[in-house]
């Protein structure tokens, strides 16, 4: 195996094209777990981490780009990006430990192409979008389009996420994210759900993306969720029929972890609380 | 395959060395270095054993190359005490017997002094949600908080 950590995208792009079996680094939170167990023997590894921009948190359109290799840690730490979307550096936040923040990056979640992955619902449900470069050029994505199953995702060969890009946020705008899992901390979701909102002055909201994580191959985008809040404020009867739409949208399996009807039924539980969280940041009330 | 030059500072000192690109940096502060303090647990990210810090950064060092650490500053376990003198967190771990093997004291210490780096005041909920990547099969826990707590104690009355 060879390592390289080139300088420049041109470079890094040349050096993964230009080779089968090479792999990216970024936080290597995944990928040296799966070297370990030589789940993959790569050829050669790519440390992207030394191009300039993949560290770095930009303000950009109203919005923020957040580089492949910047950590959870230091998303947490980054006042304007928890103020504009509070549930995608939550969610970023509940992989792992303290230790695993310190590396462990949003690019490298959306890559892995978990079905549980903890950023990805809350990314969906924020109308991120992965800026991928590659041989052919670059290209934006939404984050949605990248995870294509269970460790598969729609990047081509010499490929990599140079940056995340969550858009500007109007007025009234909240979002959060919830995960069950049995233990306190250091635990795989069984069910996520990422609820992003806007609210009119009325507090009705004016539009909603919800997206559910650990339910099904793929993070799923509950459009009919969205529907059933919309032009309605969050009373118990909204909250309802938000938590059916999310039920009936999950297509869990049954695992270890949890078996399809609790899934189902948690899928709604969270996606009510989330939308809870969501609107109180949205009105000011809460960070 | 030729080996890796890779220039680094550890706990102060410009450290040069050559490692395999597979190498972490726990293997290479382990078996190149001599800085056995460092402990290696389970390998994978899960126990915070191997726990150091670079640029400043709580990490596991089995979960990053070797290679990695180019240009960087890294911290470990023998950084910690100044000379003779032991860092308060070290002599209050002694004092409490927090620890009982040991295995995982190098790594709880090195994380628990990142978090009075960057909260001298932790609440006991915050210590505990700093250290749920440091696992202990010994103590319950319950007596490493307690000396992290105290230790904080002492470190604020003495600033």
């Amino acid at each position: 195996m060879r390592f390289e950590a080139p300088r420049s995208v041109e470079e890094a792009v040349t050096a993964l094209a230009g080779q089968t079996g090479a792999h990216v680094l970024a936080g290597g939170t995944d990928l040296l777990v799966k070297l370990r167990a030589e789940m993959i023997e790569p050829d050669l590894i790519v440390d992207i981490k030394r191009i300039a921009g993949m560290r770095e948190i930009a303000a950009e359109e109203g919005g923020w780009r957040i580089g492949a290799a910047v950590s959870g840690a230091e998303m947490g730490e980054h006042a304007g990006l928890v103020a504009d979307w509070p549930g995608v550096v939550e969610a970023a936040g509940l992989i792992g430990s303290t230790q695993v923040q310190g590396r462990a990056t949003l690019a490298g979640n959306l890559c892995n192409a978990s079905p549980a992955a903890d950023s990805v619902p809350a990314m969906v449900a924020a109308g991120a979008v992965a800026r991928i470069v590659g041989p052919e050029g670059t290209r934006d994505l939404a984050v949605i389009d990248v995870p294509k199953g269970p460790g598969k995702t729609a990047l081509e060969r010499g490929e990599f996420i140079a940056s995340i890009f969550l858009p500007a946020r109007g007025a009234r705008s909240g979002d959060a994210y919830l995960r069950f899992i049995p233990r306190t901390e250091m635990d795989i979701a069984v069910v996520g759900c990422g609820i992003s909102l806007s609210l009119d002055e009325a507090g009705r909201v004016t539009a909603a993306r919800v997206a559910l994580g650990a339910v099904g191959p793929k993070v799923i985008l509950v459009e009919a969720a969205a529907e059933a809040i919309k032009r309605r404020v969050l009373d118990e009867a909204a909250l309802s029929d938000l938590a059916e739409a999310c039920s009936k949208a999950a297509t869990p399996i049954d695992d270890k972890r949890g078996t399809v009807a609790f899934r189902r039924h948690v899928a709604g539980v969270l996606a009510r609380r989330a939308a809870v969280i969501a609107e109180a940041r949205a009105k000011g009330e809460t960070a | 395959m030729s080996r890796i030059h890779v220039t680094t500072k550890i706990n102060g000192d410009e450290t040069e060395f050559l490692c395999e690109a597979e190498a972490t940096l726990l293997d290479v502060l382990r078996d190149e270095l001599g800085l056995t303090g460092t402990k290696e647990g389970c390998g994978t990210g899960d126990c915070g054993a191997c726990s150091v810090t670079v640029d400043g950064r709580l990490v596991c060092s089995c979960l990053m190359l070797g290679a990695e650490a180019e240009g960087r500053e890294i911290t470990t376990i023998e950084g910690m005490a100044t000379g003779e003198t032991l860092h308060p967190l070290q002599k209050k771990f002694i004092e409490m017997a927090a620890l009982q093997c040991g295995i995982c004291t190098p790594g709880i210490l090195v994380a628990a002094k990142s978090l009075l780096e960057r909260n001298p005041d932790p609440s006991e909920e915050e210590v505990r949600y700093w250290l749920a990547g440091n696992l202990c099969r010994c103590t319950g826990y319950d007596k490493i908080i307690r000396a992290v707590l105290d230790t904080a104690a002492d470190m604020r009355r003495a600033s």
